[in-house]
């Protein structure tokens, strides 16, 4: 009989398997808990040591805002600015802030935390989870300033505003397959690390935080200051189409905003879904293909 | 893995007790460069790199090791620095690869080594409830649990500063009344105790005895050999890589002493 065989015998599995995804995804939903409390725990330690503490979870978005406000509103040209400007730039700025502040925090859960992971036995796609959720809440007030400054720059305020819950519960899920993927990714390869911040500042110039892909890049007919018109980049607009990132803004602007150019375009609510759900599922999945392998030192 | 009989892992003389983990002729072979710099997947390949070649290295830190451990068993592991006492542990833990050979093992054991902080920018406070809710406690249980992991580490004055600010003894202390909450099946302790005071040498290796005695199993590294004699009933003294000796602890660390005074 080999060792093996006594050992499964004896009730015993093999050190460096990994549980069914079924039993792991259970596990991980057990720890529920724990993802929440690391996030606001996280959040609280951060600040602890400013003298302004947690009123940074507030100031930092809006000294965001002002900058980019400052650089896109003042210093650059009004070219393919879009009606509502201002409140344009805040809800890009805020809700692409939640995403790239996830996507490298996420990426980060496991090499950031190896001391845990070395230490305590538990599932560690908790700790990705929990990243994200951190992020997660400190988005929320954010959400509350651009709801206050809307209504206190005139906006109506209207039932609109609501399809804002479920947009960004999807976008959350989304940026935890994100994270997820991110973070086995930088544990084979430590780099990637460093390379995030770039990727998510090539997102954030070619998103369309500051400018309207659709009114820079679109069709414009010929007018008295341009007898010629514009042809358009009709390719480009196709593309952003498909891009998950300008998806979920457009669906936040035109639900938050009126006007020409805010109309709710419903197929990137499929769009948006689509790629959550593909996201997701992919990275649960790729996430726990390696579960066995976080925390090594080899 | 293996399908030779003749090293059989099993003694008899343990029979109709529980296996929890066996360890089945283990090899561990690490490549590093002599630089310290990790190779990268290019330099696995072709390992003849201009100049890296000669100071490509490959340690073998276990050389076929083979045991089993039974519930109820404290495990001592002595031996010299380097005898590959800690990735022994690290092995059994799942966090270093075998190269060859397999372990099995009834459930994933919690590791305590020294160094890190759990989460060292949060309080103790935090760090209890964080690591309770990770090995699956409910707030409740924690709640109910957590004056007693404070006393247990003494740490009553302390417990609402930032890990970052504790000491490593008081580190210590509080990772191991933080694992020790869970009654574990499997418990790794690798000379974590070294740093802890007197009293809390006396009280961790009390609660040692207490897990093994709830049909737990604990390895416990050390160089204190008082350490071992007064917590464990086996003792396995490993020497560059190789198993040399596993039985009662008291001839076995005999024999040691003896090697070393030669």
């Amino acid at each position: 009989m080999t060792t093996a065989e006594d050992a499964a015998r004896a009730g015993l599995i093999k050190v460096g398997g990994r549980p069914s995804l079924r039993n792991y995804i259970s596990e991980v939903w057990r720890r529920r808990r724990f993802i929440y409390s690391m996030a606001r725990f996280k959040i609280e330690s951060e600040n602890q040591q400013n003298s302004l503490g947690m009123f940074w979870v507030i100031l930092k978005p809006l000294l965001n805002a002002l900058v980019y406000g400052a650089v896109f509103g003042i210093l650059i040209g009004t070219d393919g600015r879009p009606p509502h400007f201002v409140e344009f730039l805040i809800i890009g700025v805020f809700v692409f802030e939640f995403f790239a502040q996830s996507w490298t925090a996420g990426g980060r859960a496991i090499t950031n935390n190896s001391a845990l992971v070395q230490s305590l036995a538990f599932p560690r796609m908790a700790l990705p989870l929990a990243a994200v959720t951190q992020q997660f809440l400190k988005f929320l007030p954010t959400v509350a300033i651009m709801l206050v400054y809307l209504v206190a720059t005139g906006n109506a305020v209207d039932a609109y505003w609501l399809l804002i819950i479920p947009l960004f519960a999807l976008f959350f899920v989304f940026n935890c397959g994100l994270a997820l993927i991110t973070a086995r990714l930088c544990v084979h390869w430590r780099d990637l690390n460093n390379f995030l911040p770039f990727v998510t500042r090539f997102f954030f110039y070619t998103t369309g935080i500051f400018f309207s892909i659709e009114s820079r890049f679109g069709p414009r007919p010929p007018s008295p200051s341009d007898p010629n018109g514009y042809a358009g980049q009709p390719w480009l607009v196709t593309l952003t189409d498909y891009q998950p990132i300008h998806e979920f803004l457009s669906i936040a602007r035109s639900a938050l905003l009126q006007g020409p150019g805010y109309g709710m375009n419903n197929t990137y609510w499929v769009y948006a879904t689509l790629w959550t759900i593909v996201i997701f599922t992919f990275g649960v999945w790729f996430f726990w293909r390696a579960e066995e392998r976080y925390g090594r030192v080899d | 893995m293996s399908t030779d009989p003749s090293p059989t892992p099993v003694a008899p003389a343990a029979a109709g007790r529980k296996p929890v983990v066996i360890v089945d002729d283990v090899h561990v072979e690490y490549k590093v460069f002599a630089t310290g710099k990790r190779p990268t997947a290019a330099d696995r390949r072709t390992l003849k790199l201009r100049g890296r070649g000669k100071q490509m290295r490959t340690v073998h830190a276990l050389k076929g090791v083979s045991f089993t451990a039974f519930q109820n068993d404290s495990i001592g592991v002595i031996g010299t620095n380097g005898s590959g006492k800690s990735t022994l542990m690290r092995t059994i833990a799942g966090l270093t690869p075998t190269s060859r050979g397999a372990i099995y093992s009834q459930s994933r054991p919690s590791l305590l080594g020294v160094g890190a902080a759990l989460l060292k920018d949060l309080s103790g406070e935090r760090n209890i409830i964080l690591g309770g809710l990770a090995m699956g406690f409910s707030i409740e249980e924690i709640e109910a649990r957590y004056d007693d992991v404070v006393a247990f580490a003494g740490l009553e004055k302390y417990i609402d500063l930032p890990m970052r600010a504790y000491s490593s003894g008081m580190t210590a202390r509080l990772k191991f009344a933080i694992a020790t909450m869970a009654t574990h099946e499997i418990l790794i302790v690798d000379e974590a105790l070294a740093v802890g005071d007197r009293t809390f040498r006396q009280r961790s290796e009390a609660r040692i005895r207490e897990i093994r005695d709830n049909a737990g199993t604990v390895f416990l590294v050390s160089h204190s050999m008082k350490s071992i004699m007064d917590t464990c009933s086996r003792v396995i003294w490993l020497d560059q890589g190789t198993l040399i000796m596993d039985g009662d602890p008291l001839e076995v660390i005999q024999a040691y002493n003896k090697a070393q005074d030669k």
